[in-house]
């Protein structure tokens, strides 16, 4: 009754989105007014039925219904219940279930708080939302139906990967997804105004929050996946420009592109079409994240939820939404003026060099990506990975994080560079103390890392410039935020920078009671025993590393093994133990037994990376994540709009 | 070891020999439509007939290779070793280099690589011999040829025209040229 429910839920949402755009494009052709009155309150009811539907797919895996497919292919009545509720989103239906709830959630969203734009314009902007809906729900219902149920019950199901087993699943696909969709709001947005011609400051202030909130989630989205990867691959990587990662970076920099320009819009009326064209490309880089992710079309360490079949339909969609909306940006664009003019040494000036060196990396992310399948189709096999991306995207991020240095220093329309020069000694200073400090000390730094060190000292110093001398108390939230995110980058930069020179590691094959040196650790190999978890079985390993300054800590990684269920063959993984300290983490994983050469069998390989301020790459992307959040508080000003509306609602009671 | 290596899991000889134990098994692998599948299939046919036929016969019934867990006495090694298996990709891996991967071939390739290094080879030169036996695809480092001009000088031209775009947008000399279009 549940899976019939959901589905019904589905289908009346999805005549929701048609109503919603059909009653907007008559509204906005001139029809009654009432049709309009329609959209918002449609726009509502689509996004909480389609969360409802969200929720029963949920109730099913909750309850390990095996009648529906879905649940007997990826679920199983073993597994533990925070596995059940996220293994509904670990897998093609349910993970496109989940975006198009959010899609539907943020055009409810759009309906209930924006009151700031003019009624046509969120009016053509809820159709817009609508439009794109649709075409999801004609993708789940036709193609992906997430509530089929089978002709006859197993009597359990499959399981769940069990890479995808862990926490990380329950966090990081919700949060990147918000992020991914919530860009959808942006596209909806540029298209609404493309429509109306409403574009300028106004329209700016409105979207600027949109943009901010899903931004921080594809920040936060980002940074745990980095951190699950890390700690679940077992290899100790942290990004590996693996395609999935990129597609998911691409969305990252447009927003971090348009959240710059939007300012620049909002503030000063400028780069007005800039604004709009970067609006239009988020989503479109979402949408072929999404794509390129759900299809197969590039092999990924991390793509989980795959099948080709459907790409076509994904491929079809995306070529409606993105073709549809640059069409009508070319339409429009004559009648966009592009704005007022700046000096290149402004804020506004900094901010577009920000814009073209984010779109720049950007489109060699892309390009990066997708080179090796337009290789392959004209005959070449070649492999694009991370000496290309750290060889060419490295040098423009690092000047990106210079130009990040004097933007925030510089005043808007025009600045002159002796007041800016007059600001930064300190933070020049700071840079050469690193640089000197790294010289004499480092040893053998790669020049990639030795620079981003150096800029991150340069960085970390010049984000805090703006706030010299303001009465701390009084600076605006979004000019924390500011302040916040820009030395998030450099503690990113800095950690990023310490690892990749400073890293050490260690395999060996171990006897119980052998000691391993590494970094300034003394790692002792207790032993290793069976240990039984929930729904499998491992081998645990116990090593007690001690520090120089004597300290003992015990770590115990895991190499498990998972029953195949339901006909599926066993699958092993390795659990990774992890040790944080101050100065970095160290990282244990227990491989295989090995025989040594005495022929005793009790070895086992081991592998061991100290990996100096590691963390800090993970504690920088939080940081960026809250300094936009603090700027979205300053920015959407939800109090200044609760005001408003219970003094609309006070004076509607008084009205005759 | 969690990264998957599709092959074995792919492969019933491997299957076969590993006694139906499936390393790092995901869905994806297992799935007959998954697109990979023909090249996965050409990189097998290539480690059957090619040079590792006899190391990847092997390693399913033997303990792997000496130094695919190893790493080299003298640091100098290693780090040079190491540097050059971060570029060389795992042939039968999703996206993944033979630096961290558990699939069993990774794990040859470690050895070969560090082998070669230890008996004096420079990476130029053990790189050189691995792209003439499996082509560019190995090597995350494309080259600079024709096929890749434009994936090398791609983000330049981007630049160039993104600056160009740019500069239109700034105000020349001192006139304060409000709203111009």
């Amino acid at each position: 009754m549940i899976a019939e429910l959901g589905l019904a839920l589905l289908w009346i949402a999805a005549a929701l989105a048609c109503l919603s755009l059909v009653a907007g494009i008559l509204f906005l052709r001139g029809g009654p007014k009432d049709l309009g009155a329609l959209v918002r309150p449609a726009s509502v009811a689509q996004g909480v039925l389609t969360a409802a539907a969200f929720g029963l797919l949920i109730a099913l895996f909750v309850r390990s219904d095996m009648s529906v497919e879905l649940v007997a292919r990826n679920s199983n009545s073993l597994k533990p219940m925070i596995f059940k509720v996220a293994g509904t989103w670990g897998n093609h239906e349910g993970s496109m279930l989940l975006w198009l709830m959010i899609l539907s959630l943020s055009g409810g969203l759009i309906a209930i708080f924006e009151k700031r734009l003019r009624e046509d314009t969120l009016i053509a902007t809820l159709a817009a939302q609508a439009a794109l809906s649709i075409g999801f729900f004609a993708f789940l219902l036709f193609s992906s139906n997430p509530f089929k149920r089978l002709p006859v019950a197993p009597p359990d199901g499959q399981g769940l990967n069990p890479l995808l087993q862990d926490i990380g699943l329950a966090f990081h696909p919700p949060t990147l997804y918000v992020g991914y969709v919530g860009l959808s709001v942006a596209f909806s947005f540029a298209v609404g105004a493309l429509i109306t011609r409403e574009i300028g400051p106004a329209f700016a202030r409105a979207m600027r929050p949109w943009v901010l909130g899903s931004w921080i989630f594809l920040t936060l989205g980002i940074t745990a996946g980095s951190y699950w990867a890390y700690y679940e691959l077992g290899w100790g990587g942290w990004w590996f420009w693996d395609p999935v990662e990129n597609v998911s970076l691409v969305p990252w920099l447009a927003g971090a592109a348009l959240l710059h320009s939007v300012a620049v819009t909002a503030t000063r009326n400028a780069l007005r079409a800039w604004t709009v064209m970067l609006a239009v490309i988020g989503f479109s880089m979402s949408m072929v994240g999404t794509f390129i992710v759900r299809s197969g079309l590039l092999t990924s360490v991390h793509s989980f939820a795959v099948d080709p079949e459907r790409g076509t339909f994904l491929l079809v969609l995306m070529a409606i939404y993105i073709g549809g909306a640059l069409t009508l940006f070319a339409l429009r664009a004559g009648a966009v003026a592009e704005g007022k003019k700046f000096a290149l040494l402004s804020r506004e000036g900094s901010l577009v060099i920000n814009n073209l060196l984010l779109t720049t990396i950007l489109a060699l992310v892309l390009l990066g990506t997708l080179y090796p399948i337009v290789a392959e189709a004209m005959g070449e096999k070649i492999s694009v990975g991370p000496p290309y991306y750290n060889r060419v995207a490295g040098p423009l991020a690092l000047i990106l994080c210079l130009v990040m240095v004097a933007g925030p220093l510089l005043s808007w329309r025009k600045d002159d560079g002796k007041r800016l020069w007059s600001r930064l000694p300190l933070a020049i200073f700071a840079g050469s103390a690193v640089l000197f400090a790294l010289i004499l000390f480092g040893g053998k730094v790669g020049i990639l890392p030795l620079l981003g060190m150096t800029v991150a000292g340069i960085v970390a110093v010049a984000s805090l410039a703006p706030l010299w001398g303001r009465n701390l108390r009084r600076t605006p939230l979004p000019t924390w935020g500011m302040v916040v995110a820009h030395f998030g980058v450099a503690v990113c930069l800095a950690g990023m920078g310490a690892e990749s020179a400073f890293i050490k590691e260690r395999l060996v094959a171990a006897a119980p009671g052998d000691d391993i040196r590494i970094g300034d650790f003394s790692v002792k190999f207790v032993g290793v025993k069976p240990v039984a978890g929930p729904n499998y079985t491992a081998i645990e390993g116990t090593l007690v590393a001690t520090s120089s300054s004597g300290t003992s800590f015990t770590m115990k990684p895991e190499a498990r093994t998972f029953p195949g269920l339901m006909g599926t063959a066993p699958t092993e993984t390795n659990e990774a133990a992890l040790l944080t300290r101050p100065g970095g983490q160290l990282y244990a994983v227990l491989g295989q037994p090995v025989t040594g050469d005495d022929g005793r069998a009790d070895r086992y390989q081991i592998r061991l990376w100290w990996k100096p301020l590691v963390w800090w790459i993970w504690l920088g992307g939080g940081l960026i994540a809250v300094g936009a959040a603090l700027s979205m508080l300053g920015r959407a000003q939800l109090l200044a709009i609760w005001r408003a509306r219970r003094a609309r609602k006070a004076e509607e009671r008084f009205a005759p | 070891m969690s990264k998957t290596c599709s092959t074995s899991s792919r492969s019933p000889a491997k299957a076969g020999v590993q006694g139906g134990k499936v390393r790092r098994g995901r869905k994806v692998a297992l799935d007959p439509r998954f697109r990979g599948g023909a090249w996965l299939l050409a990189a097998l046919l290539l480690a059957a007939t090619g040079m590792f036929s006899s190391l990847s016969l092997a390693q399913d019934r033997l303990p792997p290779a000496p130094y695919a867990y190893q790493q080299l006495k003298d640091p100098a090694q290693e780090a040079r070793a190491k540097a050059l298996m971060e570029e060389l990709r795992c042939l039968v891996c999703q996206g993944q280099s033979i630096a961290d991967s558990d699939a069993p071939l990774a794990g040859d390739m470690r050895h070969e690589v560090r082998s070669k290094i230890a008996a004096g080879e420079s990476p130029g030169e053990i790189k050189t011999w691995l792209v003439a036996r499996y082509g560019n695809w190995v090597s995350y480092d494309p080259p600079f040829d024709a096929a890749t001009a434009f994936l090398w000088l791609g983000p330049l031209l981007f630049l160039a025209i993104g600056g160009w775009l740019a500069f239109g947008r700034f105000r020349r000399g001192a006139s304060d040229g409000e709203d111009a279009a």
